[in-house]
């Protein structure tokens, strides 16, 4: 079973949880930018979390499916329509085979995920299906490209036909999704003490933009340049998504999951976890600002996230099975 | 959030993860001191990453092993096991593995090096292939490796202007280190030579040639000998 690709899109790559382990020879762990998003979508088909789902950047593939097959879209609010049909975000879908689903325009977010029962099989690079477009492995999704869809049994929620079938419930995107409203929960990083007394104000004052030279490893972030008080020797250590970077032009690099696994610019933040996937989700030319928290609060933050993901996938599996 | 254990420092960076620092500047002392710990640490402590670099140690671990019965992260826990392992005297370090490099000096910048040296390019050569390396780390792309141990006096600056595309396999002196570039990258560094020997390979088991804290030789060889390893540039030294 596959699905061919007719159109790329802007930038589309397999994404799973990412490739752990190998950070120490200088390889990272990519994997999708909002990762709650790509469990979800995992969950609404059926699949266990672990499969690779297509990440979508702001404009979306054209797919055949070649066979019938059950899909989910989650993360930024995307145009799509199977042969016309408008197909419903957050939920489980059928598509019969022959079809066609045209992703267009995302109306809001960056990034949205695609799932399909069984999980898109692509290749297993050091135990990840995950591209790591910054490190050069795998790469985007192009035009004529084939992908394979890995063995499942059918959805017992759907009868297949020759239309497009969806649930008729969903999943609300209101907390997974970020609106872009709300500040984004900072860390002190360890150079912050570093910075001068104006520029650690504006840190936590200041709105940033998000510049267009921004990707997979990290978003530039455009604002009044922050300062330190004195230039910095650093000798390169290691940085992770989250980290925000300060390089001599003063616009600061908020590292994402294609994070390079060292870097010698001073570390002035590290987002909290939990609003990682909110900042990915911010798109070329929207704003950003942020608050400080704290270590407790970030932890506590996401201890209390990752509780109510699991008991979402577990409600998402009951239901489907009762279905 | 930063604390003692012994002389290092415990530094928060991330909710998963904590890094550990032995010192603020680039010496083989203090970054034996990190392998050392990383050796350790690694063999110790159960689903953690251990990142070696210059200076210091990342250890990234999975919140969800680390909460205490009310789901609070357990960060005293988390640093008692630190310290048990790291006064483990039965969890010592392994001696360095040593890796030996065939490198042909002919690079582009191999006579700019010896200006710069005020020496020939056939002693910048001999000095580059006397002196014992170690991994500091592996970073910028997978399996670049950063060696300390660079005879001083072959010491250069980076170019002012960075090459878009350095060649994989170039040799190449960068300030006090020296480095081999694993794949086609941009660049600044100093080309000094070409190895045959592929650093990165995906499909291999052990993907990279090199680890961190690893032992590197190089060995002059001739264009001859390079084109006839080049055949093969899987095979492993």
């Amino acid at each position: 079973m596959s699905v061919e690709v007719i159109k790329p899109g802007l930038l589309t790559s397999l994404q799973d949880a990412g490739r752990r382990g190998y950070a120490q020879l200088g390889l990272g762990r990519a994997g999708a930018v909002d990762e709650p998003a790509r469990r979800l979508a995992n969950a609404l088909v059926g699949n266990n979390g672990d499969e690779a789902a297509l990440e979508i950047t702001l404009a979306g593939p054209t797919l055949r499916f070649q066979h019938d097959a059950v899909v989910a879209l989650t993360g930024g609010l995307i145009e799509a329509r199977v042969d016309g049909q408008p197909l419903p975000a957050w939920t489980s879908c059928f598509v019969p085979a022959g079809s066609v689903l045209r992703l267009g325009g995302m109306r809001h977010g960056c990034r949205s995920y695609l799932a399909v029962r069984g999980g898109f099989d692509g290749t297993l690079v050091l135990g990840s299906r995950s591209s790591d477009l910054h490190a050069g492995v795998g790469r985007a999704v192009q035009s004529g490209d084939v992908i394979a869809i890995g063995e499942h049994t059918p959805a017992s929620w759907f009868r297949p036909g020759r239309t497009m079938q969806a649930l008729r419930w969903g999943l609300d995107p209101q907390p997974w999704l970020d609106y872009a409203r709300e500040p984004l929960a900072l860390l002190r990083g360890h150079h912050w003490q570093a910075l001068d007394d104006a520029s650690q104000h504006a840190l936590f004052n200041q709105r940033f933009m998000v510049s267009k030279d921004s990707n997979r490893t990290g978003h530039r972030l455009e604002g009044a340049p922050l300062q330190l008080r004195h230039p910095l020797e650093l000798i390169s250590e290691a940085t992770l998504p989250g980290t925000l970077q300060l390089p001599p032009s003063g616009q600061p690099i908020a590292l994402l999951a294609e994070a390079p696994v060292t870097g010698g610019y001073p570390r002035i933040g590290q987002l909290a976890a939990v609003d990682l996937p909110r900042l990915a989700q911010r798109r070329p030319g929207d704003t950003v600002s942020f608050r400080e928290t704290t270590l407790d609060e970030a932890l506590q933050r996401l201890t209390e996230r990752e509780a109510s993901l699991q008991h979402l996938l577990q409600r998402i599996e009951q239901r489907l099975e009762s279905a | 959030m930063t604390f003692p254990l012994a002389d290092i420092q415990i530094e928060a960076l991330a909710e998963d993860a904590w890094l550990l620092r032995f010192g603020q500047t680039i010496d083989g002392a203090v970054n034996d001191r990190v392998h050392a710990a990383a050796a350790k640490l690694q063999a110790g402590l159960d689903h953690v990453e251990c990142v070696p670099a210059y200076a210091s140690l990342l250890l990234r671990f999975e919140v969800t092993q680390w909460l205490d019965d009310d789901g609070r992260f357990a960060a005293e826990r988390l640093r008692a096991a630190i310290a048990a392992v790291w006064n483990e005297r039965s969890l010592v370090d392994k001696p360095a593995r040593e890796v030996s490099i065939p490198v042909c000096y002919d690079g582009v910048d191999l006579s700019d090096v010896a200006t710069h040296a005020g020496m020939s390019t056939e002693e910048v050569a001999t000095r580059h292939t006397t002196a014992l390396y170690r991994v500091a780390m592996l970073g910028f792309a997978p399996g670049f490796p950063y060696l300390l141990g660079l005879d001083p006096a072959l010491a250069m600056p980076r170019r002012s202007s960075p090459r878009t595309s350095v060649p994989a396999g170039s040799v190449a002196i960068g300030g006090q280190q020296t480095g081999i570039y694993p794949q086609d990258l941009p660049g600044g560094w100093q080309l000094i030579g070409r190895t045959p020997m592929r650093l990165f390979d995906l499909a291999a088991a052990s993907p990279s040639l090199l680890a961190p804290g690893d032992h590197v030789r190089f060995r002059a060889i001739d264009q001859g000998e390079y084109e006839r390893l080049a055949i093969d540039p899987g095979a492993r030294p």
